[in-house]
């Protein structure tokens, strides 16, 4: 056999901190051969990354070492030539393209001028680099290339951005293209364009696809073969049906154990009266209507999921509620008493009672509080929930209770994992004895298996505190295995609402459909049934139009 | 934009006319300037009659609003030393500190930049250590001490450089000089710390996929990015000399605004304290647009 393309042999990195050095990855090796396309699989931290910053010499040298190993393309050791020499593969024959592409474009530059940078400085003119970078747009799907050309990556949409950084990187048909987590931050349906972009690019180009993911989802979707790595080592490698069908490695079959979309369903809707109302409830930001009228009821003791993509006005309800932000009209009774009329006083006293847990702990905890001011400090503004005397053992108490231990209480939020922060943030919530809890995209942000083990803790305490969730989300899968009925929301409307079982499993709504065949899921076999029903409505849908 | 043009001229007035009002009445606090030009032995009569000749026998608020009058016609009164209008003394010596401040900042901006890109991409590097030695030595030199040692070092010492006055280009090496320090030791510490963030983003790290080679990284895809923070420091800097450098123009017997300001609250020159704050005041705010205009030239983001 030939050699391959780009083989990474026996690579370590180190990276020196100041806690001392860190082994970002251990002894890693992979290979890719033109129309290869190949995932690299990983949790935060576990070094999925680093091996592909290695081949573009990304990686800062002070702090960053190569301990070991070599990379080969075609067949000559890169780490051995000048920069110069690096420079010229990079972006010609191996190209990249990375997670939220808005602060990867640069923003004070038009989009036309970055694309055909790429090409100028390896030596293509710039008229001929215009021209090109015109019929490069068009072909990741940008409408009118000419315009478009000459704005700016802020006056684009997420998905459009991570078309436009494909455009820059395909531009001088690389042989390699590497994608980093490329559509992470995306919508599910966004997500499924892109993908398929990818794809479509790398079969007429023949290049080698390295993709880069935390995501069982779309390794399903796109990879061949897949490597799986843990704590900088690659535990697994295979094809990608292989690895999900039959994992060797104990992590493997965690990561694939804690894959959501895959556990129970919740049986039927609840007939509990409702504790929340929403009625016809708005909200205006000056001429753009971010709700348009909704309404609906939030039953006692039930997980309400409200899905959605970034400006549906999922989380403009969840603001509202809370007085984050005033409602332009409606109503929301709690208690028979309408929470947007209620003067500053009588709403500090029922504040108490429905709780949020925000999607970043990083943020939306204070980096100066120990975690003992944090819990407590809610007690200090409601008097009478716990005596000062108490407030110690009520911590203690609430942080064993979301998993956490006493030790725990004089730490500062940095000292944790982001898991961590948000079982911090969930014990907040909690010390108010709240009987609503908004969780606002409350486990986005945390690996599979974290997610899982929040999702856990959630339902746990929801039985023993009898609590009522307001879930919002994007995720479907965790919504599946999470929720009792759930709100599909699009452009400010409540498209659909029901039953966990009835929306998942018989949608009405287009919309709907649609949001469940983009959805990914981690069985590649599944996937693929659900890739060719995709592809089938988008013919339809095409001929229909 | 032209929207912001007009708010800006509006508040700017609106400032303008609050400096007046505050300028002209603590400038009478510093005595009555007929003490001072008459000799000690003048006639009753003779400071009555110069008094009158100055509108200084009037009421205060009378002066005041008469002078006010005056203004809307763009007439700022004459100056009582120098018996010439009042805005022509002044518009000679800011032209003066006009010439010194752009070409002292033009030079401190394209060094300061220049130094600090390239400290900031070589951390600790031979260019990152000039970097400090500079900052320390901006923050912490006072600018009398140096204008003096200067002078003695060069002018008296190797007899290179002229002591004071203008003249030849030769006049104008000293006091630039001296002015650089301070505000190149600052803006330096602005470009540096502002370069760090920008070369540690994203867009960095997409740019070096590419293949950019370092000096365009720096220089195109990092500065442009790091301008905005530099640009507000090199305002202010650019503002204070505008001010006029009081004591190195003194120092320097250099006929700059600074200078006259002095000069004039010493000699009670009222109507030349008044038309030298204002002239400084309108040139500031000017200065102010301008700079907000280049934010947005800088960044597409800002619009206005």
């Amino acid at each position: 056999m030939a050699d391959p393309l780009l083989e990474v042999r026996n690579l370590s990195v180190t990276f020196d901190t100041a806690r001392g050095p860190v082994h970002a990855v251990k002894h890693v090796s992979w290979a890719v051969n033109r129309g290869d396309v190949l995932a690299i699989l990983g949790e935060s931290g576990s070094g999925k990354s680093v091996s592909s910053s290695a081949v573009l010499d990304l990686i800062d040298m002070p702090p960053g070492r190569i301990d070991s190993g070599e990379i080969l393309f075609e067949g000559r050791n890169i780490l051995e030539m000048s920069a110069a020499e690096r420079r010229g593969l990079n972006g010609k024959r191996i190209a990249m393209i990375f997670q939220d592409p808005l602060s990867h474009l640069n923003p004070v530059y038009r989009v036309g001028w970055q694309i055909e940078e790429t090409m100028a400085i390896h030596g293509t003119a710039r008229a001929e680099a215009k021209a090109e970078t015109l019929r490069l747009l068009a072909k990741v799907g940008i409408p009118d290339p000419q315009a478009a050309a000459e704005k700016y990556p802020h006056q684009f949409s997420g998905g459009q951005r991570q078309r436009l950084m494909i455009a820059m990187a395909l531009a001088l048909k690389p042989d390699v293209l590497i994608a980093d987590e490329p559509t992470t931050a995306l919508d599910v349906t966004v997500q499924a364009q892109i993908l398929g972009l990818l794809e479509e690019l790398q079969k007429e180009t023949g290049m080698a696809l390295v993709i880069i993911t935390h995501d069982l989802g779309v390794v399903a979707e796109i990879a061949h073969r897949v490597v799986v790595m843990s704590k900088g080592e690659i535990v697994e490698a295979g094809t990608a049906a292989e690895v999900y069908r039959n994992p060797q490695h104990p992590y493997t079959k965690r990561l694939i154990g804690a894959a959501p979309g895959k556990g129970e369903i919740h049986p039927d809707e609840l007939d509990t009266p409702p504790i929340l109302a929403l009625q016809n409830v708005s909200k205006q930001y000056g001429a753009f209507t971010a709700l348009h009228g909704i309404s609906y009821e939030l039953r006692e003791g039930e997980t309400l999921a409200i899905v959605g993509e970034s400006g549906s006005g999922k989380s403009t309800t969840a603001r509202l509620l809370l007085r984050l932000e005033e409602a332009s009209g409606g109503r929301a009774l709690y208690q028979g008493r309408d929470l947007f009329a209620m003067s500053p006083k009588e709403l500090h006293g029922l504040r108490r009672d429905i709780q949020m847990v925000f999607q970043d702990p990083t943020q939306s905890l204070n980096p100066r509080m120990t975690v003992f001011q944090l819990v407590s400090e809610g007690w200090a503004i409601h008097p009478g929930i716990v005596e000062k005397s108490r407030w110690k053992a009520r911590v203690a108490e609430l942080l064993r209770e979301v998993g956490l231990s006493e030790e725990h209480m004089h730490r500062h939020p940095h000292q944790f994992s982001g898991g961590q922060r948000q079982r911090i943030a969930i014990a907040r919530a909690l010390a108010l004895e709240p009987r609503i809890i908004v969780c606002d995209e409350a486990v986005s942000a945390l690996d599979v298996q974290v997610q899982a083990q929040v999702i856990e803790l959630l339902d746990r305490l929801k039985a023993a505190h009898g609590l009522s969730y307001i879930f919002i989300a994007h995720d479907l899968p965790v919504v599946r295995d999470f929720a009792d009925r759930v709100i599909v929301m699009q452009g400010g409307r409540i498209v659909e609402q029901g039953g966990v079982r009835q929306i998942f499993d018989a949608p009405r709504e287009e919309y709907t459909r649609n949001l469940l065949a983009a959805s990914l899921d981690p069985d590649p076999e599944i996937q693929a049934r659900r890739r060719a029903e995709r592809l089938e409505r988008q013919k339809l849908a095409g001929e229909a139009a | 934009m032209q929207r912001f043009l007009a708010k800006r001229a509006v508040s700017s007035g609106v400032s303008l006319i609050l400096l007046v009002i505050a300028v002209f009445f603590l400038s009478r606090l510093t005595g009555d300037p007929t003490d001072l030009y008459l000799p000690i032995d003048a006639s009753q009569e003779a400071r009555e009659n110069f008094r009158a000749l100055h509108g200084l026998d009037q009421p205060l608020i009378v002066q005041f609003f008469s002078y006010l009058g005056d203004l809307v016609r763009l007439d700022f009164g004459e100056s009582i030393r120098r018996a010439r209008p009042a805005l022509e003394v002044v518009t000679e010596a800011f032209a003066w500190t006009l010439q010194l401040a752009v070409i002292t900042m033009a030079i401190v901006s394209g060094a300061a930049i220049t130094l600090g890109s390239l400290a900031a991409f070589n951390l600790g590097g031979i260019f990152d250590r000039i970097a400090t030695f500079f900052s320390l030595i901006g923050a912490s030199a006072p600018d009398f001490w140096v204008a003096i040692v200067a002078i003695v070092v060069f002018s008296v010492g190797f007899g290179w450089l002229p002591t004071s006055g203008t003249g030849t280009v030769w006049h104008w090496i000293l006091p630039i000089a001296v002015l650089f320090i301070r505000p190149f030791g600052l803006i330096l510490q602005v470009v540096r710390g502002s370069m760090i963030t920008a070369l540690g983003s994203a867009y960095v790290k997409t740019a070096r996929a590419k293949g950019v080679g370092p000096r365009a990284t720096i220089f195109v895809h990092a500065l442009r990015n790091a301008m905005l923070p530099v640009l507000t420091v090199i305002g202010d800097q650019a503002a204070a000399l505008l001010n006029g450098a009081v004591v190195v123009e003194t120092i320097f017997g250099f006929p700059g605004i600074g200078k006259l300001m002095i000069d004039s609250i010493l000699q009670r020159d009222f109507s030349v304290v008044l038309a030298s704050i204002m002239v400084t005041a309108f040139a500031i705010f000017l200065m102010n647009i301008l700079i907000d205009l280049a934010y947005a030239a800088l960044d597409p983001r800002i619009r206005y």
